[in-house]
């Protein structure tokens, strides 16, 4: 990739070997970049480009060696061995401590529903419509259980990008897996309020395709 | 005319929970014959097998999606006007867009209340 870097003159690749002599964690694409930002005000001769880019080459120095650095220092057995897994594992608990909740719930739910049906008028209808309110409201545990499905996903995302960007920098030999394939873009998932259609959107959208 | 409310229903979720509370509101408003399965699979099998007049089915399962399964009763000559509502939390407007050109015969967003329920059934059942 640095072959296919036109230096413009000898000076320049002389200010490049020096570069990489005072700055061995620089790679070829670091300097390749800021040669790309930089080149064109130094060919054109601006006499304040050079001292710009030299600050510019160390700033991004010190920002790959800190990244370079704080990577060293994760502990990736850590991160894929304990915290993502155990986060992984208390959002399933959530789920099945709700689906518990969620049956019993249903469960006392139907029992009223079979009282509703011995009684008569008022009494009939008033039990019976509390009923079916428990029964709507219920319906929290299937979109608490698909949102935390998408969290789980976002986490093992998170915990991919991280393995990859480790062995980038060659703190490990043991190349990661490749990502998974990107999802069904059908399958979203329920959306935030703010980005959601409700139910009256979806009427005029539908009768708007008749 | 009235609507038959002894047709066999099939309602589609993998969420257990799901089903269990469409079907309590469905028998609130007197449907009783309600069948269940879990996936689009499990699904296109009964309603091949049996004589469903309304389906009820999420969006959101595996391995066989409720958009898979609303073409492929779309796709079957004996199955292709039956009155399909998709229930789902997919709310977005591909999604709807998506559903419709599949023939879906009408739409509920997760969460829904029973009222939507009913007026959707009534609709897609020629009454609403």
């Amino acid at each position: 990739m640095a072959e296919a870097m036109r230096v413009p003159d000898d000076r320049n690749a002389a200010l490049i070997a020096n570069l990489r002599a005072g700055h061995p964690g620089l790679t070829d694409e670091a300097i390749i970049a800021v040669l790309r930002a930089f080149l064109p005000q130094v060919q054109a001769g601006h006499a304040d480009a050079a001292p710009s880019f030299i600050s510019a080459i160390e700033d991004l120095a010190e920002t790959i060696a800190s990244t370079k650095a704080e990577i060293a220092a994760l502990s990736m057995d850590d991160i894929t061995g304990e915290h993502i897994p155990n986060a992984s594992d208390e959002l399933d608990a959530i789920v099945e401590h709700t689906a518990v909740a969620t049956d019993q719930i249903l469960s006392v739910c139907e029992a009223l529903d079979s009282i509703a049906g011995k009684l008569d008028g008022e009494a009939q209808s008033g039990l019976q419509d509390a009923t079916t309110r428990i029964y709507e409201a219920c319906s929290f545990q299937d979109i608490t259980g698909q949102r935390i499905t998408k969290v789980v996903g976002a986490l093992k995302a998170i915990e991919s990008k991280v393995a990859h960007i480790v062995y980038a920098f060659g703190y490990t030999r043991e190349a990661p897996p490749p990502p998974p394939p990107p999802g069904n873009v059908l399958l979203n998932g329920p959306q935030l309020p703010a980005n959601a259609m409700d139910q009256a959107d979806i009427d005029k959208l539908l009768s708007g395709m008749d | 005319m009235a609507i038959d409310k002894s047709m066999n229903v099939l309602i589609v979720d993998d969420y257990k929970t799901m089903l269990r509370i469409i079907r309590n509101l469905l028998k609130q408003i007197d449907f009783n014959n309600v069948d269940e399965a879990t996936d689009g699979g499990e699904a296109i099998a009964k309603l091949r097998a049996g004589n469903f007049g309304l389906v009820i089915s999420d969006w959101n399962m595996q391995p066989v999606s409720g958009l898979q399964l609303l073409q492929e009763v779309r796709a079957d000559a004996r199955l292709k006007n039956l009155p399909f509502i998709m229930v789902t939390a997919e709310s977005k407007t591909e999604n709807v867009i998506a559903a419709k050109q599949a023939g879906v015969s009408n739409y509920i967003v997760k969460p829904f209340n029973a009222e939507t329920l009913r007026d959707k059934i009534e609709k897609v059942l020629g009454h609403g």
